[in-house]
């Protein structure tokens, strides 16, 4: 069939000659920074439940290391991963070789300098403090530029395409590569004042709108729809199986971009921000269940006919758990931006829950269910140690686990003690600190939770160091699918 | 292995789709961008155009950053107090009691960026304002515990010792003119006179608490722009007549 992900069966030389380098490049990176920014995060988190790991020092603290955690994780981690899965899947599914090598490889380059950039600035507390948003205005124009090569190539690779039907999954990376371009180029209109500051154009609440509509945008078009068309080609290929419903996967498809752009006034509800500009927020996160929900399904009924299979193999495992967490973070998400739940749930860890709900649960699930499966798909090679991938899963299950039970637990009791008043209608906690105390072993069990998550990512990292540099599979014998 | 249930796509708008979009790049990245844009376009516009002129964000009753206010904003944007402290008091009574009048949206007007934060780890800063004398806040960024035991807040020496440099604010000040913030002058001989009044004004409340500081000391800076925030909101409204 014209339009099938894995093509008819071809012997290894009648097979396109695709760019398998710069996959591998994406993939390097990737395990790298996100065992970085994972390491970050377990920092940031002692310093909450531990004040002396700031260790007193200004490039520690607290203030300028969180930056670099979301940084690291999202652009760094999750930016990678996503790249590593779109030139490996569209050569495929486009059959075809990306359009330029060079492109491709400035890309890369350019993507892992901004990168360092960040690292470097940020400790020093060079931010413009927009959430997602803080690299300086150089590093800004950066990005503009490495975006602007990336989309380059990649629509000039849909172009030379030698399949008629573009595949689902190419549906989704589009919307990416068009939408963070729009969003990163509004979000970052700024008036420098030297090398290193700037201010923005927009003022107040309507900078706070603008960020916001970024922001929001950045989980929806950063976290969302890429890995989305990651789970509509990796997850048939590790399961096996057609893609559920082709009709559903349109619907949900059109919906969610649409909906997406209109709820980022859910961040600034009972702010000064007009009225109606936050209930359209609040009406736009509520319906994006249904779009969300239908992309869940789509996976998890892609699995029909092989659940037996989920029992034993932890790729499967990964995403199956994945593609749920996505579906709870993005329940969980909509009923947060009912005004009433998001006055107990905002400013809380409650959103920090929610936020690594999605980030370990549906992020880097699905990310590393991709990872173990690549791995031995591109260098040939069976895993070098596979039960520690089954160690692995359990490790980040149980991790995930224990880190959003606990922000959930620390959220709600914070909002509540925050609000609570005694009879004589004075506040019952008058003393901010007292609450803040009584925190603390939820912070703990964090460190916990997180540690395990990081683990598991080192796990993985050694796997696949060993794995890469193991023997190949022997000629002819390939390990996977292709 | 084929992708899809093939059937379906067969009938209805799923043979549409198949025929129209999804053979043509170019139809289908337009459609994307129209459909991502008319919620952009429905939400920001009128924000835009609102806040250019007299408007819902635009009141008379808050003054633009002082220079050494605007140095103070820097520091505290630099060492990321926006990640622990919100600046935003919403309407609800237990916030109103525990710290203040409800944020107005006019209180902003001059934020660039904007500094509400989305986390409450510490309290909230929009009326911190004269809440504490100078020298409290001068002991606790040096140390939060010597004035509030047992905080988590992490300590912040390096503010005693470091200096602001006032060719560098008089930039800041120039680029925050050019987007629009009404300030008499912008040469660097008006901020660097601006910039030693208002500080020498901290340093004798310091002075007077039996601790030397120098007006160009990164602490006077940051304590000038945590002592105005809220200020002007909170007398404005107390002339309402209304707390909340
Ligand atoms: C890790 C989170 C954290 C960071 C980062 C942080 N603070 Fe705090 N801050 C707190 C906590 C908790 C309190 C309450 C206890 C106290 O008074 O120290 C507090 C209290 C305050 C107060 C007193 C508020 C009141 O109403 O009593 C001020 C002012 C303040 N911080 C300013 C700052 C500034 C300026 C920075 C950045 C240089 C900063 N904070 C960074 C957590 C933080
Ligand atoms: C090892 C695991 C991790 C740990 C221990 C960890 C810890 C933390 C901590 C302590 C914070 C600050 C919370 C606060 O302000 O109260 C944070 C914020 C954040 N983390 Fe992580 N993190 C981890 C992994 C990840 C991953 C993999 C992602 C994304 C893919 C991620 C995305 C984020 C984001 C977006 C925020 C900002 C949330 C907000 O502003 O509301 N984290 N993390
Ligand atoms: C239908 C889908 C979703 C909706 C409607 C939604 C809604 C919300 C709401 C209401 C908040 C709290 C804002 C606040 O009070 O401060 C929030 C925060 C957040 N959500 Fe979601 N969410 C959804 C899905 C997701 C997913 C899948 C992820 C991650 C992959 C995610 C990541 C985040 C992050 C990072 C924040 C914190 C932003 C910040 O304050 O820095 N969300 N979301």
């Amino acid at each position: 069939m014209e339009q099938s992900t894995s093509g008819t069966v071809a012997t290894p030389a009648s097979r396109p000659d695709y760019d398998m380098d710069i996959v591998k490049k994406f993939f390097t990176a990737t395990v790298v920074w996100g065992i970085v920014g994972m390491l970050v995060g377990v920092v940031i988190a002692l310093q909450l439940a531990w004040r002396p790991a700031n260790l007193g020092l200004p490039w520690t603290t607290f203030g300028r290391l969180r930056p670099l955690h979301t940084n690291a994780v999202v652009f760094a981690f999750g930016g990678n991963v996503v790249f590593t899965g779109i030139y490996h899947s569209m050569q495929r599914l486009l059959k075809t070789r990306m359009w330029n090598d060079t492109l491709s490889r400035i890309h890369f380059w350019g993507w892992q300098l901004i990168i360092v950039a960040a690292a470097v600035t940020l400790p020093l507390g060079l931010t413009q403090s927009k959430e997602y948003a803080e690299l300086i205005w150089p590093i800004d124009v950066a990005i503009t530029l490495v975006w602007v090569v990336f989309a380059v190539n990649f629509f000039a690779t849909v172009a030379i395409r030698k399949v008629e039907h573009m595949y689902v999954a190419i549906w989704f990376y589009m919307s990416f590569v068009i939408t963070i371009a729009v969003l990163h180029i509004v979000n970052s209109l700024v008036i420098p004042a030297t090398l290193f500051r700037s201010y923005p154009i927009y003022a107040g609440l309507t900078d706070a709108l603008v960020q916001w509509w970024y922001g929001h945008n950045a989980v929806g078009f950063f976290l969302t729809t890429p890995f989305l068309g990651l789970m509509y080609y990796y997850l048939p290929r590790a399961a096996d199986r057609p893609v559920y419903s082709y009709r559903l996967s349109i619907i949900h498809f059109w919906a969610l971009v649409f909906l997406y752009i209109w709820a980022g006034p859910h961040h600034l509800l009972y702010s000064a921000l007009p009225d109606w500009a936050q209930t359209l927020g609040m009406v736009f996160s509520i319906m994006l269940i249904a779009p969300s929900w239908g992309g869940m399904l789509n996976g998890l009924l892609t699995l029909k006919g092989a659940w037996d299979r989920v029992r034993t193999d932890p790729i499967l495992k990964f995403m199956v758990v994945a593609v749920s967490f996505y579906g709870m973070s993005t329940f969980e998400g909509p009923m947060m931006s009912i005004r009433a739940v998001n006055g107990l749930a905002h400013y809380t860890n409650w959103v920090i829950g929610h936020v690594h709900s999605g980030a370990l649960g549906w992020v880097g699930m699905i990310s590393f269910g991709m990872l173990y499966w690549m791995v031995q798909n591109i260098w040939n090679r069976p895993l070098a140690y596979p039960s520690w991938a089954s160690h692995h899963f359990w490790l980040a299950t149980i991790g995930i686990v224990i880190y959003t039970v606990a922000m959930w637990a620390a959220g709600l009791m914070e909002g509540l003690q925050w609000r609570a008043l005694d009879d004589a209608g004075r506040l019952a906690n008058p003393i901010f600190l007292d609450i803040t105390h009584r925190l603390n072993p939820f912070l703990w069990l964090r460190v916990v939770g997180g540690s395990m998550y990081l683990v598991g990512a080192v796990m993985m990292g050694i796997n696949f160091w060993k794995t890469i540099r193991g023997p190949s599979a022997p000629a002819g014998a390939r390990v996977e699918g292709v | 292995m084929s992708d899809h249930n093939h059937h379906d796509s067969e009938t209805g708008y799923g043979r549409f789709h198949r025929r129209v979009f999804e053979r043509k790049a170019g139809v289908f990245a337009v459609a994307t961008t129209v459909a991502i844009s008319v919620g952009a376009l429905v939400e920001l516009i009128p924000m835009f155009t609102a806040s250019s002129s007299a408007s819902w964000e635009r009141v008379d009753w808050v003054t633009p950053y002082t220079p050494l206010e605007v140095a103070g904003r820097d520091i505290y944007v630099r060492e990321g107090c926006y990640l622990c402290h919100s600046q935003m008091i919403r309407p609800m009574r237990a916030e109103i009691l525990r710290y203040g009048p409800w944020t107005r949206a006019g209180e902003y007007q001059y934020d660039r960026p904007f500094l509400l934060g989305s986390r409450r780890l510490g309290p909230d800063l929009q009326r911190v304002g004269g809440k504490y004398p100078d020298a409290w806040h001068y002991e606790h960024m040096r140390d939060p515990r010597s004035t509030s035991p047992g905080s988590v807040m992490p300590v912040y020496p390096w503010l005693i010792d470091s200096k602001i440099d006032p060719a560098d604010i008089a930039a800041s000040v120039r680029a925050l003119a050019r987007v629009g913030t009404p300030y008499e002058s912008t040469d660097e001989a008006w901020v660097a006179g601006r910039l030693q009044s208002q500080g020498a004004t901290i340093v004798q409340n310091l002075a007077s608490a039996g601790i030397t500081a120098e007006w160009d000391d990164e602490i006077v800076a940051l304590t000038a722009y945590l002592q105005r925030l809220g200020v002007e909101g909170r007398a404005h409204l107390a002339n309402q007549g209304g707390d909340s």
